[in-house]
């Protein structure tokens, strides 16, 4: 209905006003003889992906189809799929299984790899449709520009998207590092997503999408459309002028770090103008192996990444394992809830010589490249468990102990745990699971989710409250500090750093100069006497961007 | 049973672009390969998604493994791609 705003998360900035085309994905209605066997099905995908690729209109979207070319005919991927078949599975359920599988194998290394865990299910789907005579639809081609609204979308169906003819993407599902956000950064086109409902409301209608916002807006009249346009052009001026070290425009520091989880990270974000990395996840080197990583290669490993951040912060997180994220060597055993259970510092109740070990390590490292790694552990919960923790770090020769705060009752006794450590770094994602009892895994659980809840920044306030108390740094390094608004208003309640997807640092860091800090706490204030989510973030935007 | 060790060069690891090449390299050359960590399970080095699977980066190492007469020659080849590190260009390929 005209008028009407929808509002999702912001994934790539920018403002674009066109006819909105709905796209279901699926199937296209043409039908063809389908694949009788699951090479054959193998065959017809590669080639056709393979044929896209050489369409691709860039160096990023051709990579992606080509990648997907390989997973299409990958022998492991295929034998999988025919021992299923052999086991009497239907060839369209097995080959989704076999993808599945891989898919999960690469979701549990995280970071790039599992960012390909996407690209392999929809694989799974493209044989399967290859198997079933159907073939897999393309993007909408109307004849004029549009703003494309779906409900999510694969990368192989993004990776030929033409920025001159879609202006900008809504998706309902996804979230603000999903490979949908990235690509469109790359295209240098606004997105907007985890906007449900935006196919039904923007079928047939012309749209405005903010980007930088996340507001979808049916038919906008022409006094909206002149205001949405006159604050992205204030926005780009201030991108413009924003560089260098993370501020405020009354000039408190906020460094402004990179969240890292294996060796190839952390040497892009070197060089980079990110002030340091504020989350070294550590688990990379952990993962996959029968026995744990020895010393020497783990001092290897740590040196590569502290060597190229001389001079700059490295926050070391320790490794973070559970029932979920099977280690052989570290032997937990099966739970029924994973996230509840023995992980994080927890697992060093079994078995200390671990974290012992990498502890050494990490001041080994330190000492071989002159730097002073600062080192956090994982899901603490209790003061008793920050001393400990604290503990070990100094009579392994790291001078910094910290703490992760993920856990309600560490921000809720915060100065307590402060205390016991240097500094401490909230795991705003974790939090919010745990604070709205939602699992994050659960994409319906959407809004429970969703890091505004004003209860999260409660949680926050308390953790901060704790750090002002104790004279101790507070940073984030969740999903949250990526969002412009939302680092704005962590500021305003005592965040000093905060560590993001090195994607969304550009954007952060021109907010935060456009602003000062009492703004910052108006907006803080406003959104956390707020009854909703929703609430909170449009009373933080009309504080921020008036 | 010919096999080699070989410190993986490329600066992005054994993702991307390289894994690429080298499954490719391993597949054209007809041979069956395995590669695994020092210490852990062989998977099949034609596979892209066992290879990716490894989570293998820059500077750690890799075993590779074959059978036959033509065995040392292939993993011969394989090791001296490995030994470059080819520009990754693209941060998703």
């Amino acid at each position: 209905m005209a008028g009407q705003v929808l509002v999702g998360v912001a994934a790539s900035p920018g403002l674009a006003a066109a006819p909105a085309v709905r796209w279901d994905g699926g199937h296209s209605s043409e039908a063809v003889a389908p694949a009788v066997t699951i090479d054959e099905a193998s065959e017809r995908v590669t080639a056709d992906l393979r044929e896209r690729a050489a369409l691709a209109s860039t160096a990023e979207g051709r990579a992606v189809l080509e990648a997907l070319a390989l997973f299409a005919s990958d022998p492991d991927l295929l034998t999988h799929a025919r021992t299923g078949v052999a086991a009497g599975t239907a060839p369209t359920e097995a080959v989704r299984a076999a993808a599945a599988s891989y898919a999960d194998q690469l979701r549990a290394l995280g970071g790039y790899l599992g960012e390909r865990a996407d690209d392999v299910v929809d694989i799974g789907e493209r044989l399967s449709a290859a198997l079933e005579g159907r073939v897999v639809a393309s993007l909408p081609s109307p004849g004029f520009p549009y703003v494309l609204v779906a409900g999510d979308l694969a990368p192989a169906d993004t990776a030929l998207l033409d920025p001159s003819v879609v202006l900008a993407i809504v998706i309902e599902q996804g979230g603000p590092t999903s490979h949908t956000a990235i690509l469109a950064r790359g295209l240098g086109i606004p997105a907007v997503v985890a906007c449900r409902g935006a196919r039904d409301a923007a079928d047939g209608h012309n749209v405005a999408v903010d980007g930088h916002r996340g507001e979808l807006h049916i038919d906008p009249d022409p006094e909206t459309v002149t205001r949405l346009r006159d604050l992205q052009a204030q926005r780009v001026a201030r991108a413009a002028s924003a560089i260098g070290p993370g501020r405020t425009s009354d000039g408190v520091s906020v460094p402004l770090l990179v969240n890292v989880g294996t060796v190839r990270d952390a040497i892009a974000a070197a060089d980079s103008d990110a002030e340091g990395i504020g989350l070294f996840r550590t688990e990379f080197l952990f993962l996959g192996r029968e026995s744990e990583p020895t010393t020497e290669e783990q001092v290897e490993t740590y040196s590569q990444v502290f060597s190229r951040f001389v001079g700059r912060r490295v926050v070391v997180r320790t490794l973070d394992a559970g029932s979920d994220k099977p280690l052989p060597f570290l032997r937990i055993p099966k739970e029924e809830n994973p996230a509840l259970g023995l992980r994080g510092l927890r697992t060093a109740t079994v078995q200390p010589e671990v974290l012992e070990r990498q502890l050494t390590a990490l001041a080994a490292a330190a000492a071989a490249t002159g730097t002073q790694p600062w080192v956090m552990a994982p899901m603490v919960s209790t003061v008793t468990e920050a001393r400990w923790f604290a503990a070990q770090v100094r009579a392994a020769g790291l001078p910094t102990p910290g703490v992760m705060i993920e856990v309600p009752a560490a921000a809720l006794r915060s100065a307590h745990v402060l205390a016991e450590v240097d500094f401490a770094s909230l795991g705003t994602n974790d939090l919010g699971q745990y604070a709205l009892a939602a699992d994050r895994q659960l994409g319906m659980l959407g809004t429970l989710l969703d890091p505004w809840q004003p209860a999260v920044l409660a949680l926050v306030d308390a953790a901060c409250a704790g750090g002002r108390a104790t004279s101790k740094p507070i940073g984030v390094c969740g999903e949250a500090a990526s969002d412009p608004a939302l680092a704005a208003v962590l500021v305003g309640l005592g965040v000093r750093s905060l560590s993001m997807a090195p994607v969304a640092l550009p954007e952060v860091r021109a907010l935060l100069r456009g602003v000062d800090l009492a703004t910052c706490q108006r907006a803080a204030a406003a959104a956390l006497a707020a009854p909703t989510a929703a609430e909170a973030r449009s009373v933080a935007h009309a504080v921020l961007e008036p | 049973m010919s096999e080699r060790r070989v410190t993986v060069a490329s600066t992005v690891g054994l993702h991307a672009r390289p894994a690429g090449l080298f499954t490719q390299a391993v597949a054209a050359s007809g041979q069956t390969v395995t590669i695994s960590r020092p210490d852990g399970e062989a998977v099949n080095a034609a596979s892209i998604l066992a290879v990716l699977s490894l989570g293998v980066e820059h500077g750690q190492e890799v075993v590779l493994r074959s059978e036959g007469d033509k065995a040392d020659e292939v993993l011969d080849q394989l090791v001296e791609l490995l030994s470059v590190d080819h520009d990754d260009a693209s941060p998703k390929g």
